[in-house]
């Protein structure tokens, strides 16, 4: 007779995420995406900043797959490089709200309370604020650097992740596995870090992944109105916003970054919802 | 009830301060002021334009007595546009942004709310495919790219509409509020479908039914109100987003609203008209939020009967 063998949560879920198509396309395209922009210096034809004047604005065609812009230079490159850029912002600026947002929303749960309502009182207000017109306003006033833009977007983006957090902290808090390992004295940082955040990181994984697009989106958002990333420089959102001036004689210029990061954004959002219907089966889906 | 409207208008007045007070000093400390061209101004020239902006005196003072204009509704003048006041300003961008907002949001409560509840009254089939799957599209479709690709295919290839201007021609309006509206179109979609769905399993629906009333009544009637309680409480939040998007929208489709002028103002360092707009785009978001929780709380019976309780 065999044993019946055991399904783990994580298993489980990666069954059920192996089902949901839409997820698993995501995720394919992702990883793709993301291993083609890291390997771009060595496996493209032409450099970045190659020019080929001569040639100007030029339909795709065998030589360049997706065409040129106005100076010559391949956009299937420039593309590749831009891609670079808005996933390094992505994922950057997701991790720094990542771990602003989960420490904060961990230990405002675990000390509940006073410290925990004073905490999240000032997360309410913060959601008050107009975080959009800030970042536009750091960007003016600081100049527009990259690092200035990880910290504006991470900072926005972390108010969320600390609220479910703190949510799920709250609730394993009152478990008795907690109880036990306060008994034994570990510290209250021992108990956080091994304990209840390794507990509380599905619906972790899976907000970060919907952040990403967010990110993604607000980095491209300012790249577009000139106060984000900075040519030489370049990203998706840039490459938009030069396609757009020149969109009417080479609509070719604005339609492929855009196919670019449209899809990159569908992709990390089928995939968030595939993870949350796997990880958290009974959030709602919203 | 109007004990929980005064304490959350009493709420209100900390976020819209510490909004003023953030953007004063921010703005205060960013290099290089409205008048450091590179020409060379006359220093008393320079003086007097500094005592006429009040920027001689010390921070604080400066802050303080802006406060105090602000309190009696006075933004003080524009740097960038001598002569005019910022209040002037703002109130001549507002109606074209407020026009904006409005199309914007029509175009995302109808085409959003039809398709929710459309998809949700027979899920799983192609009647909630299709509409889902356009609903991700405009979730995705970032607002500076949909503008644009409109703008291509019915402005230039089709020539149907014009692309751009506000109120010059007859049409220029149906392109921008449909790219404004697009996103907040998609998430209220989402939103109805997954309301409608809870509400249309609920025991409350099943006597409706049981009591005989028709099909048509039961949704319109019963299910609608509480399906869409989640779209109200979205509806907050979507008004900011409405007016941060209306920077893209306003850019792309050069209209002179209240977001162009932010975005010019913000380029030339204007600091009355970034601190005067950021205060009153802050003032409205929060108003909106506060006015979607009120709908909300107005809506929801059992909240309802919480605040009668508790005033």
């Amino acid at each position: 007779m065999e044993m019946p063998k055991g399904v783990s949560l994580w298993e489980d879920a990666s069954v059920r995420l192996r089902k949901n198509k839409l997820a698993m396309c995501g995720l394919v395209f992702l990883v793709v995406m993301v291993l083609l922009c890291l390997i771009t210096p060595w496996i493209v034809p032409y450099g970045y900043e190659e020019q080929d004047l001569r040639l100007g604005a030029s339909a795709p065609s065998a030589a360049h797959w997706l065409g040129t812009d106005i100076f010559g230079r391949d956009m299937l490159t420039r593309i590749l490089y831009g891609g670079r850029v808005s996933l390094f912002v992505g994922f950057i600026a997701t991790f720094v709200a990542l771990i602003i947002g989960v420490t904060y929303g961990a230990i405002a749960g675990y000390a509940g309370g006073k410290v925990d309502s004073i905490m999240m009182r000032l997360v309410d207000i913060m959601y008050a604020l107009p975080f959009m017109i800030f970042i536009v306003l750091l960007m003016v006033v600081f100049g527009r650097n990259l690092v200035l833009l990880f910290m504006a977007i991470g900072a926005v983006e972390w108010l969320t992740m600390a609220r479910i957090v703190r949510g799920q902290v709250q609730n394993l808090k009152q478990q008795e596995f907690v109880e036990a390992a306060v008994s034994i004295g570990q510290s209250p940082f021992a108990i956080i870090w091994k304990h209840l955040i390794p507990n509380a990181l599905g619906p972790v994984i899976v907000y970060t992944t919907l952040t990403i697009p967010n990110v993604m989106l607000l980095e491209a958002f300012l790249s577009f109105l000139g106060l984000g990333i900075q040519p030489p420089s370049s990203s998706w959102g840039l490459l938009i916003s030069y396609g757009v001036e020149s969109m009417e004689e080479y609509p070719w210029l604005l339609i492929f970054p855009g196919v670019a990061l449209a899809l990159t954004l569908f992709a990390l959002n089928f995939l968030g919802d595939g993870l949350r219907d796997a990880l958290d089966p009974k959030a709602s889906r919203d | 009830m109007w004990r929980f409207l005064t304490w959350r208008l009493l709420q209100a007045i900390p976020v819209i301060l510490a909004v003023i007070t953030i953007t004063f000093f921010l703005v205060r400390a960013a290099p290089g002021g409205p008048f450091s061209t590179e020409k060379a101004v006359h220093p008393q020239v320079q003086a007097a334009l500094e005592a006429q902006y009040r920027l001689d005196q010390p921070m604080i003072q400066q802050y303080l007595s802006y406060l105090g204009d602000l309190v009696q509704g006075d933004l003080g003048p524009s740097f960038n546009f001598p002569g005019r006041s910022v209040n002037e300003l703002i109130f001549s961008g507002l109606p074209i942004t407020a026009e904006l907002g409005l199309y914007a949001m029509l175009v995302a409560v109808l085409i959003g709310g039809l398709a929710g509840v459309f998809a949700a009254l027979k899920p799983n089939s192609l009647q909630d495919y299709v509409p889902m799957s356009l609903s991700m599209i405009g979730i995705c479709m970032p607002s500076f790219l949909l503008g644009p690709l409109l703008v291509l295919i019915f402005g230039i290839w089709l020539d149907w509409l014009p692309i751009s201007g506000w109120g010059n021609s007859p049409g220029d309006k149906v392109l921008p509020s449909i790219t404004l509206g697009a996103m907040y179109a998609g998430y209220i979609a989402r939103l109805s479908r997954s309301g409608m769905l809870e509400v249309l399993s609920a025991d409350y629906l099943r006597t409706a039914r049981a009591k005989g009333l028709p099909e048509r009544v039961v949704i319109a009637k019963h299910a609608l109100r509480g399906g869409l309680l989640p779209v109200i409480t979205f509806l907050g939040p979507a008004f900011a987003g409405l007016l941060s998007g209306s920077f893209v929208v306003e850019t792309v489709f050069q209209i002179p609203g209240l977001g162009r002028f932010y975005i010019q103002a913000a380029f030339n360092r204007d600091y009355t008209m970034i601190l005067g707009t950021t205060t009153f785009l802050a003032a409205l978001i929060v108003f909106f939020n506060l006015l979607s929780d009120v709908i909300a709380a107005w809506l929801n019976p059992r909240l309802r009967y919480q605040f009668k309780k508790a005033s």
